[in-house]
């Protein structure tokens, strides 16, 4: 190689370096569905996350002077290829991971994510799980690892339940869920807690469909209308919930749906007019509760991406806290990160929330909410541009909402 | 009786809505003796031609329009890759049509993106046409019902009172004697294969908004198409309206139904051991699975189907 040669490809090599060092970032990989049935769903939180890691955290000095960014790794949601993101995740540096739809994926990740930590004490990664509600990812298979920051299947059943046992109008139920974890911790938490509290209450039907699989509800609906119950409960999410709700607009069923997820992700549209009064939702959150800087923040995200509607505000709060964490913590290494967010008390925009310390489930205030016609005073937003919004009908403190753990954690 | 008749209605619909998919496939079996694993590709085209036909025109003229293009699309497929192939004989063909599939898919990611788009029912189909049993019965389920039987018809029509109809039939079987009558045979199969992809385009152009209009929508109903024209009988019109129906009524009903494994056997004095995982399923958790039991059941007691005509 001759000298001039060599002096250009030096200077290029120090020019990269320097490049490389004034865009250093602070990177998370969300592993979540971007393809499949349930693409809408993953598209909205990746761009939930980017704008919240924006406007929340990188216009406000970023992290030690780091920007925040999340980087989008399709799953399909299929816990096998979620296995094979993380470790794409992890072969190209990523040390956080945040993962939300589908709680056969967050078990697949989390028992990944350990084995992976066990044998590379110095390389591990943390998990941080926005929407998987299984009980058990913060019950018996609970890990150091793993952080939930949204309420799991049994606190918001709780609290579901603790609604219906003061609504006497209530006589027959219907479960209807997704055929996988989450489905089936839903209809058992419902059961379990209805037959304690609400004895004259009977569970006429039960279902579980193939998830993401079903595009006509139609037969489940005659099926529903059959049995004669005035209230559904499902955990559906996603096309599952809308086509759902779609149908039981179609065939004119008349009974109630209490839902987890009925707040976002084109369910609004699907149901229209005809949702009115009848699907209530339990969420850390919707338009309607007056917050100090959400308001704004949401307005501006739907103006941004036409079609989008904002709906986690839970992402936004787990954003602000892991920057918290690294901030506090004056570093990114997973572990002083994960030390810095346990017990953590933030106060989110739908009141404190907690992050405690034994299980590492996050503590929130949650609300029932109703689908209502828009009206410029409690109902002042509308959803999706349908004319009707939620209207809280009943809130949750963040200590009410907290129920006792089976988690024995291992920590390192 | 009210969950009976309800049930029967939409397993009727969604029947017929298999059936616009799967004649043009048994069409193009019948006829050229292709296999088209593609068939279920053009439904997605159908469906994606006609939202991005309504988003600036409106429903009504991607009704027309949309199943042309998709016609048009299948016979240039046919003339440039299909009919090259065919000369390396049936494996080739099965190939190219199964490999067809999936550039379809990705071509789709590419031009319309990896979420579902909001095709929607026009809003003067949206409605309730008449309430059963305080059910309603939406007006775009009748809709759908009324464009398949009127395709059926004049399918039956074409093929049998027309003119070309007859060359059609007379091309399949002594495709040389007819080229000898100075008919232009390529292109009848051409025509052949345009018009049955341009029924699945049909089918996707009600059936996208009737649904979700997706890259997965082709995957959905792929298999079953071919179920479908198994159970009928391969090459068979009247037998995959028939299958059509059938599989329409068993997917609907069987969800219905909440008795579980152990209590069919019980049914014929079989007592399975209990605490079994697999003998507490029940109907309705198997429902996705019972049409290809019976395409299964169907290969081994009558390969040629319902109503098939030959055995293979």
């Amino acid at each position: 190689m001759n000298h001039r040669n060599f002096r250009s490809l030096a200077i290029a090599a120090g020019l990269a370096l320097v490049g490389s060092s004034a865009c250093a970032q602070v990177k998370i990989a969300y592993i979540d569905p971007l393809s499949g049935p349930f693409a809408n769903v993953g598209e909205a939180g990746l761009k939930g996350f980017k704008e919240a890691a924006e406007i929340l955290v990188n216009q406000k000095g970023g992290i030690m002077g780091q920007k925040l960014e999340y980087v989008g790794f399709d799953n399909k949601g299929s816990p096998q290829e979620t296995q094979i993101q993380l470790k794409a995740a992890i072969d190209q540096g990523f040390r956080f991971v945040t993962q939300g739809n589908g709680s056969g994926a967050a078990h697949s990740l989390i028992d990944a994510v350990n084995k992976w930590n066990a044998r590379n004490p110095d390389k591990t990664v943390l998990f941080f799980n926005y929407a998987a509600v299984d009980p058990t990812l913060t019950g018996e298979k609970c890990s150091f690892w793993h952080f939930r920051f949204d309420a799991n299947t049994e606190m918001k059943m709780e609290a579901i339940t603790n609604f219906m046992e003061n609504d006497k109008k209530i006589k027959k139920v219907f479960i209807i869920g997704q055929d996988y974890a989450h489905g089936h911790q839903v209809a058992k938490a419902a059961k379990e807690m209805l037959a304690k509290k609400r004895k004259d209450v009977k569970v006429v039907g039960e279902d579980l469909h193939p998830i993401g699989k079903v595009k006509d509800f139609a037969p489940y609906i005659a099926k529903i209308k059959a049995s004669g119950a005035d209230t559904v409960i499902t955990g559906n999410w996603g096309n599952d919930l809308s086509l759902l709700v779609k149908a039981a607009k179609d065939a004119g069923l008349k009974a109630r749906f209490f839902t987890y997820y009925a707040g976002g992700l084109g369910t609004p549209q699907a149901m229209g007019a005809s949702g009115n009064g009848k699907v209530l939702q339990l969420t850390e959150w919707h338009m309607n509760v007056p917050t100090k800087s959400t308001e704004k923040f949401a307005l501006d995200f739907n103006k941004k991406y036409p079609g989008v509607y904002f709906y986690y505000l839970r992402v936004n709060t787990m954003t602000e806290m892991v920057a918290k964490a690294m901030n506090t913590a004056k570093s990114t290494d997973p572990k002083a990160v994960a030390l810095a967010l346990e017990d953590m008390r933030f106060p989110a925009e739908n009141g404190e929330v907690w992050m405690r310390k034994s299980d590492h489930q996050m503590m929130q205030p949650l609300y029932i909410s109703v689908f209502s016609k828009a009206d410029g005073k409690t109902v002042k937003h509308d959803s999706e541009g349908t004319g009707y919004g939620w209207k809280t009908l009943a809130s949750i403190s963040q200590r009410d909402s907290q129920l006792p753990t089976a988690c024995i954690m291992e920590r390192p | 009786m009210e969950f009976i008749v309800i049930s029967l209605l939409n397993g009727i619909t969604y029947g017929l809505l298999l059936f616009m998919l799967s004649s043009g496939l048994t069409l193009i079996f019948s006829m050229m003796g292709i296999l088209n694993f593609a068939h279920a590709s053009f439904y997605m085209l159908g469906a994606y031609f006609a939202y991005q036909i309504s988003t600036l025109v409106g429903f009504w003229p991607g009704l027309l329009v949309a199943p042309l293009l998709v016609g048009a699309v299948g016979a240039a497929i046919e003339c440039y890759g299909l009919r090259r192939a065919h000369r390396f004989g049936h494996v080739a063909e099965l190939l190219f049509t199964f490999g067809l599939a999936f550039v379809v898919e990705e071509v789709v990611h590419l031009i319309w993106g990896k979420v579902a788009v909001d095709y929607r029912i026009p809003a003067e189909l949206d409605g309730t046409l008449f309430t059963l049993f305080d059910t309603s019965f939406p007006i775009y389920k009748g809709f759908m019902m009324l464009i398949s039987v009127g395709m059926l018809v004049a399918l039956y029509a074409l093929l049998t009172r027309t003119r070309i109809g007859l060359i059609i039939q007379a091309a399949l079987t002594k495709p040389d004697m007819v080229e000898a009558l100075g008919h232009n045979v390529p292109r009848i199969f051409m025509l052949v294969f345009g018009g049955g992809t341009a029924l699945a385009g049909l089918a996707g152009v009600i059936g996208g908004n009737a649904f979700v209009t997706e890259p997965g929508m082709a995957a959905a109903v792929g298999s079953i198409v071919f179920v479908i024209v198994v159970v009928g009988g391969l090459g068979s019109l009247g037998g995959a309206f028939v299958a059509s129906l059938l599989i329409g009524c068993i997917q609907t009903f069987s969800v219905g139904l909440t008795i579980s494994i152990t209590d069919v056997f019980a049914l014929i004095g079989v007592q399975l051991p209990e605490g079994s995982q697999v003998a507490r399923l029940t109907i309705t958790q198997m429902a996705p699975v019972l049409p290809y039991l019976l395409m299964v059941a169907i290969l081994i007691f009558r390969p040629r189907g319902l109503m098939g005509a030959r055995e293979s």
